[in-house]
């Protein structure tokens, strides 16, 4: 109950946002719901299902380019963004997984890095079909129905990309407290003996794979039609780095964690740029500082510093 | 140069960490290379001290952070050297600028040599005798000297090469200073024909880390055998059909590994 109560305060808040908000807040708000989202997709497999993979951003990728193919040529409109960015995300995640499963540890990482790596190429090079590195540019945002006409497109556009973390969220948890979560936690913890019991393990963490594939691919989805565009750069493996870094910046295995995680990264891409000319330096100074100081994420630091 | 990304690649594979500051280790090299150049003119200078310098700069890493972090899962050491390569790249940007330089090959190999009447950059043959030299001498180090022993038993069973009174972390530490090194050497000797900016790291990187995919971690004979078939694969694509290039490495990467899981040469653990 306290749970749900603390769910709800924190909706509001955010769904009060467009109100008092400037638009430049409102657009870092967009960026980092959707950032958000995307983290949230990643813990699925990396904390619940314990399996590491650094092709996640091709993912998030395939759900931008679905939806930038299908509104470059079509109208544009909320049911399509969902579906193409679900089924890109799905179909490309049933593809890695399918291949990279079957490897363990160090393997099945830099398999998902290497395959991410694949679409990344197709879609810097295969300039016809994709655009190569410009992108695919002139993808329009649905139009919002009510929301649009009464705050304009950005905010309406806000608005939904909170819905869609909030309904990402709850559907995750309600996901990983079933009998199908506690599988895969299973698996991850004593893959051998789940295997033992019967429980097809492959099988449940390509399912898992393909869940992610598909919230993944709608923060992809969102993201192009935010941008206007679909670039190369949102399936470069840098983006998988840094989706990465949220996840275990604000904890693993809690899904509040992503998206703390998510909003601190968020706001250290806004702020440092304006502070200092070497905000990269920035960005990787703190994954090295939250590997050594902070291994068990921010979203357990409170009960860390009681005990 | 593949066989050069391959022989640095190889170390990593062995000691079973990920790292993805190795293209920055490569992209350092190159800017050591280009700096030695700067001030002394002198080709051959750089190619020794670059690898020295870069050796070093691994070394203190190895000490300082990743050696915390070895057999605590992948994850860490992601995460850790994915801050490395960020930190190395803005750290080149902010000395040496943003902008697209090359390192000047030496002046006896600037020209080209005619070998069965057809003609070849003189260069780009000294860099093919340098790796099949490199290649060489590290299947020499591997398969017959005590060094190579105690690196392949250590990566066969940790466990038992301790218990017998090895001190593998001395080993593992020289073992990655070593491909620290050769990054850096890659780094250089790559400088006069790939040109060298703030991000070519992350471009060799995935090369590399697809070379040692194929090839099969732990094993200089795949790192070579993989080397070999992403540099065939990446030129007929070239020649053939530009904008597939890239993903027909890839693709090959995939067919090697439905077919056989380790890699090419890697063993079943």
């Amino acid at each position: 109950m306290k749970w749900l109560a603390a769910f709800v305060v924190v909706l509001v808040v955010l769904l009060s946002v467009p109100v008092w908000a400037p638009n430049f807040w409102v657009s870092v708000g967009i960026q980092t719901m959707i950032f958000a989202t995307f983290a949230m997709s990643l813990d699925l497999v990396l904390g619940y299902g314990g399996l590491p993979t650094l092709g996640h951003a091709a993912l998030y990728g395939a759900g931008a380019y679905a939806y930038a193919f299908w509104a470059v040529r079509f109208e544009p409109s909320l049911p399509m963004l969902l579906l193409t960015g679900m089924a890109g995300g799905a179909v490309v995640a049933l593809l890695i997984g399918g291949l990279a499963l079957r490897a363990r540890g160090i393997y099945f990482l830099m398999l998902t890095l290497s395959l991410g790596q694949i679409l990344w190429a197709l879609a810097a090079q295969w300039t016809e079909v994709t655009g190569g590195t410009d992108g695919l540019n002139g993808v329009a945002r649905p139009s919002i129905p009510v929301l649009f006409d009464v705050m304009g497109s950005l905010r309406a556009f806000y608005v939904l990309v909170v819905l869609i973390a909030a309904v990402g969220f709850v559907v995750l948890t309600v996901l990983v407290r079933s009998p199908f979560g506690r599988t895969l936690a299973g698996a991850r913890e004593n893959e051998r003996k789940m295997s033992a019991m019967g429980y097809p393990v492959l099988r449940y963490r390509l399912a898992a794979f393909v869940i992610a594939g598909a919230l993944a691919g709608i923060a992809g989805a969102s993201t192009a039609a935010f941008n206007f565009a679909a670039t190369p750069g949102l399936l470069f493996w840098t983006t998988s780095g840094l989706v990465l870094v949220s996840v275990v910046l604000g904890g693993t295995r809690s899904l509040v964690g992503p998206v703390i995680g998510a909003l601190v990264i968020q706001l250290l891409l806004v702020a440092l740029p304006s502070i200092t000319e070497r905000w990269q330096m920035a960005i990787g100074a703190v994954c090295i500082a939250v590997v050594l100081l902070l291994p068990r994420g921010l979203a357990r630091l409170p009960r860390r510093l009681k005990a | 140069m593949f066989l050069l990304a391959a022989g640095l690649s190889v170390i990593l594979g062995l000691m079973d960490v990920v790292n993805l500051a190795h293209g920055s280790l490569y992209m350092l090299g190159a800017y050591v290379g280009l700096t030695v150049l700067g001030l002394t003119h002198n080709f051959w200078l750089a190619l020794v001290v670059a690898p020295i310098v870069v050796g070093l700069i691994g070394l203190v890493m190895e000490l300082t952070l990743l050696r915390r972090f070895y057999g605590k899962g992948p994850l860490r050491q992601v995460l850790l050297t994915f801050g490395l390569a960020l930190v190395f790249v803005d750290l080149v940007r902010w000395t040496f600028g943003p902008s697209i330089q090359s390192i000047a090959p030496p002046p006896q190999l600037a020209g080209a040599t005619s070998i069965l009447g057809s003609q070849a950059s003189s260069y780009r043959l000294f860099v093919l005798g340098v790796a099949i030299v490199v290649g060489a001498v590290l299947l020499l180090l591997w398969r017959r000297t005590r060094v190579g022993t105690l690196v392949r038993a250590g990566v066969a069973d940790k466990q038992m090469v301790s218990l017998l009174g090895v001190d593998l972390r001395l080993v593992f530490t020289l073992t990655f200073t070593f491909g620290a090194a050769l990054a850096g050497f890659s780094g250089v000797i790559a400088g006069p024909y790939l040109s060298v900016y703030p991000g070519m790291d992350e471009n060799i990187l995935i090369l590399t880390f697809v070379v040692v995919v194929i090839g099969g971690m732990g094993s200089i004979e795949g790192a070579i055998a993989g080397a070999v078939l992403v540099g065939l694969a990446n030129s007929f694509g070239t020649y053939y059909r530009q904008e597939f290039a890239v993903a027909i490495v890839f693709a090959l990467m995939a067919v090697v590994l439905i077919v056989r899981p380790r890699g090419l040469f890697g063993q079943e653990r």
